[in-house]
């Protein structure tokens, strides 16, 4: 990364008569002009006219401004911001995948069908569900994908005042969203002094109105939700089903699948567990998979796989033909990020089944050893084993008006991604530190080592840490100006 | 175990262990209930070398046919330059999260906000977000938006030339979202305006969904729509393939309220479906109905004009249940791409895109009428490089598909028995035109000429 801020436009760098294409010609005479004037762009759009040249260094001076994986360690909580290995994205881009269209006839297409159909068995496999579909184009689109899985299966059988949704109060905020867009209302459940769902509350929600209940499991505060058995025991005996909301999946991998623990619908995050790039926020991947008889509820289009005569395996897309009124129908265009599947699909050969076993038990590992270094100098609120990321209430030295987000910024100066901040609504100071398998204990004793500096400077020099970030490329944005008077294109510069 | 992704040795291991007071990996597990365990490996394949992965691929790729693509029906095969890819590939863009941080995140936020600029420009609206996922869903996201800005009005209209895709994935939201999604017809190809104004004198419509060009790849005349729609107090949607904003009529300047729609065509893969982008642009008085992530203008402790996330307060993460939308990340790279394709192009490429493909259309559907295989279907209907064919052969219109696929080549599209939708984007060349038209001809007649006698005419 560079420190020094680079901050043009591409449209400053625009001059008239520059251009960064050339396109052959197909010899056909032009038909533009023979179209009414009034079915025309008056004017044309101002955009920029610059060569390839200066297209390319201004694309890339302004990557210097960014900060990803390979920069450095990106603790982000509820991220899972793991190393994204190279290979998968040259079998992403593979032309023989790239170049179709998705109108294609399927006997052309059997190669990318069957690659959808093993990703779909693979996350059946490590999730311990019956089928998955790769459709929905990121977590939160996943979650709106299973409610409405849920609602179908309700629909189904006539069971129409299932209405409302129940979230713990610890829930990431796409939980309840998804739920008003999927036409549920939400209530939340809260959580106990451990960090866990408070199972007498939980109970005392259930009755006949409630269409599902979502936890995240390990929760957002990294704890392991051991009473998920009894949990799935009062959900289902209310008639209710029971989501997984599978951002937290890593520290599972290997250790335990949400099929066993009771859950009947969840998603994954291919961006988070299965190493796809988040690309500065997408496209990701959020398939969804349902436990065995809710399959019929998955939405169109699915990939199914037949043997005609005991013959080679054929691939075809299957649009629910008898599209009765269970059929979800269509949540996306087509397979969902076909090309970010792919990725998925080369990070799980490349791990193996011996490779995901490790993958969790690292990650686990990862998070309590930061825990544990640094619990001295920071208000741990939960105290026992965490799973793949654990929370800190603020410094454990509340005296010197040092606060989350000063810790935050200082760790950018010394270069570090900051923890998520501010989230779980839980506490007031939440510093949510998610290392990943991916990082070496160098680099997790590196950052112990600054984490503790940090401390040491609030309490010696505390004006430091609150005028953070103090070398970064830019300094304190105005973000209340901005949000006040909100200037969102060029134009209005 | 060692595997090249984990950099952790047996001693790392067991000092780390060692440090949280425990003395095996599977301590770090004693919380979970040993019923709740997996006591096996998963049933997958034990870990693989790069090569054996990319041979695994290989042995995919090889059951893939490509084939020289004449079918849009929304997702179109133009040219990606080569700039475009080199530039996503850069790890500081590619492997960054959500730019929550702004003093380390300015290249995101940069990109992300001449993304926006460019979108206002293509569809000539005021205000644009950081992207959507896909066409379908930015589309049921504007709709979303109509009723949540109608507060009681539920019911939205959507025209029957609207892709049947998108109407689709709008059913699927307005279903579960409670919203009623009524048909106005078609005459002719085009939205029956008689009737939208019949349905709209109801008073309970929130929006309207049209499309430009509508699907069969005809360009409407949508002259009064915006004002009869809002005398009605409803919302007018438009949707576009973001490519052909470059020179048709926009959105903004029909009168539209929100643009919503797919911008692949803006030179992005095939990808056999996705990663897409969706774009959603609207006029500034409903910036904070609008979904999803936007970047704005502000300057820093130094005076300096730099780029944040704003108008958070519309969002998941802070407003959870009462969020304008569910969405948290946006279509990032995506957007990437589009900003860096637009840079490239400009608007007098974005045109000469446009002129090529929709030269080569005109004059693909005149030869196809003169083989006498094919007819117009609106023959008096403007379009740009997409049309619609009813086919005349002697054979049914599937085996003629089949056989031009046999020989490398995707006619179009079906959309019934004897009808097909065919698409000429700037890729296709001369040679490639023609073959079509000899195929028409030829494949045409009830009795096929042999394969082997026509091996050179394969794309």
């Amino acid at each position: 990364m560079n420190k020094k801020y680079y901050g043009k436009l591409i449209f400053e760098l625009s001059r008239p008569g520059r251009q960064g294409y050339y396109l052959s010609k197909n010899g056909c005479d032009d038909a533009l002009d023979s179209l009414p004037a009034n079915l025309l762009r008056e004017n044309a759009p101002e955009l920029p006219e610059v060569d390839e040249p200066s297209v390319v260094r201004h694309y890339n001076n302004m990557s210097d401004n960014n900060f990803g994986v390979d920069t450095g360690f990106y603790p982000l909580g509820s991220c899972t911001m793991k190393y994204n290995p190279k290979i998968n994205e040259e079998m992403a881009s593979l032309p023989a995948f790239s170049i179709l269209h998705p109108f294609q006839p399927s006997a052309t297409v059997q190669g990318a069908l069957e690659a959808y159909y093993e990703l779909q068995k693979m996350l059946s496999e490590i999730g311990g569900m019956a089928e998955f579909t790769l459709n929905p184009y990121a977590g939160a689109h996943g979650e709106l994908t299973g409610l409405m899985v849920i609602r179908a299966y309700h629909e189904s059988r006539g069971d129409l005042k299932r209405t409302k949704v129940i979230v713990p109060d610890s829930a990431h905020g796409t939980n309840p969203a998804s739920a008003a867009v999927a036409g549920l209302k939400v209530v939340e459940v809260k959580s106990l002094a451990d960090g866990t769902v408070d199972v007498e509350a939980l109970r005392a929600l259930l009755d006949d109105t409630v269409a599902a209940v979502m936890m995240t499991n390990p929760n957002t505060v990294g704890i392991f939700e051991h009473n998920i058995p009894e949990i799935a025991e009062i959900v289902h005996e209310c008639g209710a089903l029971l989501y997984y909301d599978g951002a937290n999946l890593n520290p599972l991998l290997g250790v335990a699948r949400p099929g066993d623990m009771g859950f009947d619908v969840m998603h994954i995050n291919l961006h988070k567990t299965f190493s796809t790039p988040h690309g500065g926020g997408g496209p990701g991947a959020g398939p969804v998979g349902v436990r065995a008889g809710l399959e019929k509820f998955l939405p169109n289009p699915r990939v199914v796989r037949r043997q005609p005569g005991g013959g080679d395996a054929l691939f075809e897309l299957d649009f629910g033909t008898e599209k009765g009124p269970n059929a979800l129908g269509r949540i996306s265009a087509w397979l969902g990020n076909f090309a970010v599947e792919l990725k998925a699909l080369a990070y799980i050969l490349s791990l193996g089944a011996d490779g995901l076993k490790m993958a969790g038990p690292l990650a686990t590992l990862n998070a309590n050893y930061v825990k544990e270094c640094l619990r001295d100098l920071y208000l741990l609120p939960i105290d026992r084993v965490c799973k793949h990321e654990f929370v800190f209430d603020g410094l454990a030295d509340k005296s010197t008006g040092v606060t989350t987000l000063n810790v935050a910024k200082r760790l950018l100066d010394y270069g570090f991604h900051a923890p998520t901040i501010y989230f779980p609504l839980l506490f007031h100071e939440s510093l949510m530190i998610e290392p990943t398998e991916t990082e070496s204990k160098e680099t997790l004793d590196e950052f112990i080592g600054v984490m503790r500096e940090i401390a040491r400077e609030a309490a010696e020099d505390p004006e430091t840490v609150k005028a953070a970030p103090l070398e970064t490329p830019i300094r304190k944005p105005d973000d209340t100006a901005a949000a006040l008077n909100p200037v969102v294109t060029y134009a209005e510069l | 175990m060692v595997h090249r992704y984990f950099p952790h040795t047996s001693a790392d291991i067991a000092e780390m262990l060692k440090r949280c007071g425990m003395e095996s990996l599977d301590d770090l597990y004693s919380d979970v209930p040993d019923s709740l365990k997996l006591k096996r490996n998963y049933d997958l394949k034990p870990q693989m070398s790069e090569k054996v992965v990319r041979d695994f691929f290989e042995e995919l790729a090889v059951k893939n046919q490509p084939l020289t693509c004449f079918a849009g029906a929304g997702f179109y095969d133009h040219y990606s330059p080569a700039v475009v890819q080199s530039i996503l590939s850069r790890s500081e863009f590619l492997t960054a999260y959500t730019p929550y941080q702004p003093e380390i995140s300015q290249g995101t936020l940069q990109y992300i906000f001449e993304y926006q600029s460019m979108m206002t420009q293509l569809t000539g609206m005021e205000v644009s977000n950081a992207s959507m996922y896909d066409g379908t869903t930015a589309v049921a996201e504007a709709m979303l938006m109509a009723v949540a800005h109608a507060r009681k009005r539920n019911r939205v209209l959507v025209s029957a030339t609207v892709n049947p895709i998108y109407r689709e994935v709008i059913d699927t939201y307005a279903h579960y979202h409670g919203v009623t999604v009524d048909t106005i017809p078609e005459k002719d190809g085009v939205t029956d305006v008689a009737v939208m104004e019949e349905m709209l004198n109801a008073g309970d419509v929130a929006g309207v969904i049209v499309a430009t060009p509508n699907y069969y790849g005809i360009l409407e005349d949508y002259t009064g729509f915006a004002d009869k729609i809002h005398a009605a107090k409803a919302l007018l949607i438009m949707t576009a393939p973001a490519s052909a904003l470059g020179v048709i009529r926009t959105p903004g300047e029909w009168g539209a309220d929100i643009a919503a729609g797919e911008a692949q065509s803006l030179g992005m893969p095939l990808n056999f479906g996705g990663p897409y982008l969706g774009y959603m642009c609207c006029s500034k008085a409903l910036i904070r109905k609008l979904p999803g992530r936007i970047v704005g203008a502000t300057t820093d402790a130094d005076g300096r004009r730099v780029f944040v996330l704003t108008l958070q307060a519309r969002e998941q993460h802070i407003r959870r249940d009462k969020a304008t939308s569910n969405i948290c990340s946006n279509q990032g790279l995506m957007a990437l791409y589009a900003a860096v394709y637009l840079s490239l192009m400009g608007a007098k490429g974005l045109r000469e895109v446009n002129e090529i493909s929709a030269a080569g259309a005109h004059y693909l559907a005149k030869r196809l009428v003169e083989t006498g295989a094919f007819e117009l279907k609106y023959p008096d209907k403007p379009f740009l490089n997409e049309f619609t064919v009813k086919f005349r052969g002697e054979v049914k219109l599937i085996d003629f598909m089949e056989v031009c696929t046999s020989c490398g080549c995707l006619p179009g599209v079906m959309l019934a028995d004897d009808e097909l939708l065919v698409c000429v984007t700037e890729t296709r060349t001369r040679e490639e035109i023609d073959r079509y038209i000899w195929r028409a001809e030829t494949f045409s007649k009830a009795t096929l000429p042999s394969f082997a006698e026509n091996k050179n005419i394969n794309d």
